[in-house]
């Protein structure tokens, strides 16, 4: 029962830490790598506002929010615009901002265990048989409502059915006078968004720090692949394997080996699947 | 640098001399031989004075070799990138593997140095290609991601399992016998690489090699297997890497995770970028540069990462082609305003 209630604790966690990457990769088939850092960066914004300057929580967090999303918009008007189409600077680049953000951060003084954010709501709950923080069980509260605002946004807004139009066919969506750019920006918006938001529910539960940068742009890559470079149900489906497949590693072979979950799961994905759980339709255009 | 004018555009045109140097004509006088042979031989001769000219500066011969150890990893990553078309964001993977490798031999088994770096090159290279073997047969971003994954996950597994040491590293490697020894193994080995690899890409294998990068339907449509050219560019480039890595064990005379560290993967991309991708003297240029740089910033601990990540995007976007095509550029051709 522990397996169970902790493996879709943690598969939302991944759930939640993959959903920005995917975003913006399915819709502007940018790999951004400097997602962990602007997941990083949203916990420390709010972790200033909340103590430097005594901001109250819920107002520090939204303000958290924006901050995280101008950054992620303005990376891409400022900087990835330009080298647009270039792979090769693409993901330098991305990686690039992602190190700035994240060493500036630690040399800034974001090291130890000193920054942590309070949860949002204290003591724990019995399910059961099994003891679950309340801050757990509204990460998989928020999971849950924020996938389902998210698939509401892109099946019912007309600023969503136009970045899934994006997705799909890039130069159908242009001669019905989409902007490729401003739907751009607005992916890399809504995906450090939704970054900042996992960042927001997650990071309470631990403290802030550098290294959780690589450990979700890891964990966020890995879903990823595993569910289908760009495709959302994939993602979701794979945190779920991911997930499980950890809290059983831990279970039955012990804490050392869960570092290797995530990179085992993505080499067997590309041996005997290429495309991921969900990819069909790329399977050409990506394997040669 | 002359602003933009009114009504003008910029012509260039090749030297004469370039001209006349560039077919068998080259070798019709001097000027022309050393108009060759000049910056060539400034890279070599400069390299190969640099440490007797640091003698009264002993800690700077030491970044000498650090130089070295970083333009293996920048070759390497320069000829991935741009002539084989994949981004290794994980340097710091061979330089490890090479350090881990060499010191199993050297320390478990008691082999002798000049045995263990040979054979760590080999190895290491081999335990590279095999490990990224399976994002070869794949366009896109997979190879960026899983080579970003290697270092990370294998200092902490060995943190984790405790393994060849665990934190504290293997201790007690052989070290060269003297420090001259030392920096001239490396630079001489760095000087053939860089113009190996320079023949490498203009021979048959590096016309595929470009081919697998620009247009690998191509490829596949001539009988020739992509995956198989993929894993020789990345056992190539890994195998420079790992003998930075070994070198740089032996002279530590120590293995440890730090070499699995973010510098090593930083700073080649940097370097590359700086110097101008796929120039491959470029990226040695780059090393140059930036490395003293970063001995410079040693004090600031890890803003000089953020520094780093800051000159490459800068450079990525705003000189994109880098000071080595620039330079080569302004010796080789001369430009002058003309009327539109």
């Amino acid at each position: 029962m522990d397996i169970l209630i902790y493996g879709i604790i943690n598969s939302a966690t991944l759930a939640l830490m993959a959903m920005g990457f995917t975003l913006v990769y399915g819709v502007s088939r940018l790999p951004n790598f400097a997602h962990g850092a602007l997941y990083v960066l949203a916990g420390y914004i709010s972790w200033l506002l909340l103590n430097e300057l005594g901001v109250p929580y819920l107002l520090a967090g939204l303000i958290a929010l924006a901050l995280v999303a101008a950054v992620g918009g303005a990376m891409y008007q400022l900087i990835l615009v330009r080298i647009r189409g270039m792979a090769i600077s693409e993901i330098i680049a991305s990686y690039a901002i992602g190190l700035a953000i994240l060493e500036g951060l630690r040399w800034g003084g974001l090291k130890g265990g000193t920054f942590s954010l309070d949860p949002f709501v204290e003591g724990s709950v019995i399910i059961l048989g099994v003891a679950v923080d309340w801050q757990r069980v509204v990460v998989v509260g928020l999971g849950v409502v924020l996938v389902g605002l998210l698939w509401v946004f892109v099946n019912q807004t007309r600023l969503g059915l136009a970045l899934k139009g994006m997705a799909q066919d890039e130069r159908a969506a242009l001669t019905l006078g989409i902007d490729s750019d401003r739907m751009a920006v607005a992916s890399m918006a809504l995906g450090s968004l939704s970054a900042a938001v996992a960042a927001l529910i997650i990071l309470p539960l631990g403290s802030i720090v550098v290294e959780a940068g690589y450990h979700v742009l890891i964990m966020a890559v890995a879903v990823c692949i595993v569910g289908g470079l760009g495709s959302w149900t994939g993602a979701l489906l794979a945190a779920f394997v991911i997930g499980f497949a950890q809290i059983l590693t831990v279970a039955y072979l012990g804490a050392h080996y869960q570092v290797v979950v995530a990179l085992m799961a993505i080499i067997v994905t590309l041996i005997l699947r290429p495309s991921g759980i969900f990819g069909r339709q790329k399977e050409l255009e990506e394997r040669v | 640098m002359a602003r933009e004018r009114e009504g003008m555009r910029k012509e260039r045109l090749d030297r004469g001399i370039k001209v006349r140097s560039d077919g068998v004509y080259s070798i019709s006088s001097w000027r022309e031989m050393s108009f060759l042979l000049a910056p060539r031989l400034l890279l070599i001769l400069g390299l190969l004075i640099m440490p007797l000219v640091l003698v009264p500066a002993p800690y700077w011969q030491k970044v000498l070799i650090i130089v070295c150890i970083y333009a293996f990893l920048a070759l390497g990553f320069d000829f991935l990138a741009h002539f084989v078309g994949l981004v290794s964001l994980g340097g710091a993977l061979y330089i490890g593997v090479g350090a881990y490798v060499t010191a199993f031999f050297n320390v478990y088994l008691g082999l002798p140095i000049w045995l263990c770096i040979p054979l760590a090159t080999i190895l290491g290279g081999g335990l590279c290609t095999l490990l990224l073997w399976p994002c070869l047969p794949l366009r896109g971003v997979y190879f960026a991601i899983v080579s970003l994954m290697f270092p990370l996950l294998s200092a902490r597994l060995i943190e984790a399992l405790d393994v060849f040491g665990g934190t504290d590293g293997i201790m007690g490697l052989d070290g060269f016998s003297n420090s001259w020894w030392e920096m001239y193994v490396l630079i001489s080995f760095m000087l053939i690489a860089l113009f190996a690899l320079r023949r490498l890409v203009n021979a048959d294998m590096g016309l595929i090699f470009r081919g697998v990068k620009d247009n690998d339907q191509a490829v596949k449509a001539s009988g020739i297997s992509i995956t198989f050219y993929k894993a020789v560019g990345v056992f190539i480039a890994s195998s420079l890497g790992c003998f930075g890595g070994a070198c740089l064990a032996h002279i530590y005379m120590w293995a440890g995770i730090s070499q699995f560290a973010l510098d090593f993967s930083i700073i080649p991309i940097a370097a590359t970028v700086v110097g101008g991708g796929g120039t491959l003297a470029g990226p040695v240029i780059g090393c140059l540069i930036l490395v003293p740089i970063s001995e410079l910033l040693r004090d600031f601990g890890t803003l000089r990462i953020a520094v780093y990540a800051l000159i490459l995007m800068g450079f990525i976007v705003f000189k994109s082609e880098g000071l080595m095509s620039f330079g080569s550029r302004k010796y080789n051709q001369f430009e002058h305003w003309v009327e539109i």
